[in-house]
């Protein structure tokens, strides 16, 4: 207790016990309307914007002393934006941080879902740039409320459909829009859409917070989330043509690496812990050998 | 006399003792209440307010009050200074008279709920402007068995709060027919919180 009240006089969580109810009222309805965007009074963090300061806030808001915080960006665990935020809480907020998905109570991310299904109890938090999915169609936000007040997402069927008439099929990969029980239309935020059926009756809760567009929206657990499609050109997620380098897991999402200066690649799971849990698991992938020294 | 001096005493005292880590146990678990609704969401009376304002209810308040919130007290409980009192010195939030009004609404007596829609409903672009009410009610068990289902809900739900009138039922079906608008509500008992976000379709079990 005493621990706890000495970080209490630092701001726990670094946001002022007013601001975090005020995003906490916010979760509280974006809840209970799954989909929806609750715009709220974002705060200045000690990081840029594009460092995923929505996130930031949601996860403040949220973090408690029991919990063990894991952050993601793209799918791994090491890079700048990841680490800089998992320090950031083990200084306010002194939580227990892990790079395993099974272990994390809270787990913030900008363009991944991880591979590993999501359980109970689980929270998955979204930094997101762009909350606004009819905001390529329709700069003000006036008009968006209002056709999201309306249901009128007949424009963004319009999109996708030209699209199809352009490419033969919807060439939209990251933040492909989906519809949350039945009633709003919402953007994923920049991941890619691999990872949107995760977000289908995910066990886990699923919360986005949008610090520059100062928005917050909700998943509730076991919710309807439908990817966009049409019956002539139903949904469908990238598929790889080969398996991970590494693991030689086929039905995860894969990044490419360069391997040398002479056109030599590789293609391994973008989700690190999925890949090294494979691996210790004795999963061999076809470069597992020769890549030793340069895997990531 | 005397019940009354420390009745007054009572209206400063009975805050959480330790206000940063008490608030967040209590926000996660009203968090989870609402995100997996009939799932019951327990804290032990954390704050300890006069009577007959329940512990929960009271921890519920100093976890999701202030001065931006305004709370609307049922005819009897606004009546009653300590409790008006306790809420005004601990949260700071103001009161309001008018339900419309209402970012949250503390009913004790369930018999007398006035109708859901004279609450804030928000608007169609707006919906999260809506009254969120607490339903300070006997127990989280032992009512008559509910068939919940909706977001948050794996198949079914059968809670059995203890202590809504009839005629709740009835409000609740026309408080889903106005969605996204509509008002959520927090039961909450000495055993705990159970979140009914306004998603959340309630079917009557066997009685
Ligand atoms: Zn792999």
């Amino acid at each position: 207790m005493n621990t706890h009240t000495q970080l209490a006089t630092y701001n726990f969580a670094y946001l002022d016990e007013q601001t975090k109810r005020m995003i906490r009222r916010a979760i509280l309805k974006a809840i209970a309307i799954p989909g929806y965007q609750v715009p709220f009074a974002s705060r200045e963090m000690p990081m840029p914007y594009g460092w995923g300061t929505g996130g930031v806030q949601v996860t403040a808001s949220v973090l408690g002393p029991d919990d063990t915080l894991k952050v993601i960006d793209q799918g791994a665990d090491d890079t700048t934006n990841a680490v800089s935020i998992r320090a950031f809480f083990q200084k306010v907020a002194n939580v227990a941080v892990t790079t395993r998905t099974a272990d994390a109570t809270i787990i913030q991310t900008r363009h991944r879902i991880p591979e590993e299904t999501l359980n109970e109890g689980q929270i998955l938090v979204y930094q997101v740039p762009i909350p606004e999915p009819l905001r390529f169609l329709e700069p003000r936000e006036t008009e968006t409320r209002k056709m999201h007040a309306l249901e009128e997402y007949g424009l963004m069927h319009v999109k996708l459909y030209e699209d199809i008439a352009r490419n033969g099929h919807i060439a939209t990969t990251y933040a492909y829009p989906v519809k949350v029980e039945g009633r709003y239309v919402m953007d994923p935020s920049p991941t890619p859409k691999f990872d949107n059926p995760k977000m289908h009756k995910s066990q886990a809760l699923q919360l986005f917070g949008a610090g520059r567009e100062k928005r917050i929206y909700a998943i509730p657990p076991y919710t309807d989330v439908i990817s966009l499609d049409f019956e002539d050109h139903p949904f469908e997620v990238q598929s790889f043509e080969e398996p991970c380098a590494l693991c030689a897991a086929c039905d995860v999402y894969l990044d490419e690496v360069i391997l040398d200066d002479l056109g030599g690649r590789m293609f391994v799971c973008s989700d690190t812990d999925h890949c090294e849990k494979r691996r210790a698991d004795g999963h061999v992938g076809p470069l597992a050998g020769e890549t030793a020294e340069t895997a990531p | 006399m005397t019940a009354v001096q420390s009745n007054s005493a009572s209206m400063f005292q009975g805050g959480f003792a330790d206000p940063v880590f008490n608030a967040q146990l209590v926000f996660r678990q009203i968090m989870d209440a609402l995100a997996r609704p009939g799932r019951v969401a327990e804290f032990n009376g954390l704050a300890n307010p006069p009577a007959p304002l329940s512990p929960t209810v009271a921890s519920i308040a100093a976890t999701l009050f202030d001065h931006d919130t305004n709370v609307w007290l049922d005819p009897a409980l606004a009546r009653n200074e300590q409790v008006a009192g306790w809420l005004t010195f601990n949260t700071s939030a103001p009161l309001t008279r008018e339900p419309l009004d209402a970012d949250f609404a503390i009913l004790l007596d369930s018999g007398s709920l006035p109708l859901l829609e004279s609450f804030s409903q928000g608007t169609q672009e707006y919906p999260d402007r809506s009254t969120t009410l607490i339903l300070q009610i006997a127990s989280l068990t032992g009512g008559r068995k509910l068939c919940l289902t909706g977001p948050g809900i794996r198949d079914v739900d059968n809670s059995a709060p203890n202590g809504l009138p009839d005629h709740f039922f009835d409000q609740w079906a026309s408080n889903g027919l106005r969605f996204p608008r509509g008002v959520d509500v927090l039961l909450a008992a000495p055993d705990g919180v159970i979140g009914l976000p306004r998603t959340v379709k309630i079917a009557l079990g066997e009685s």
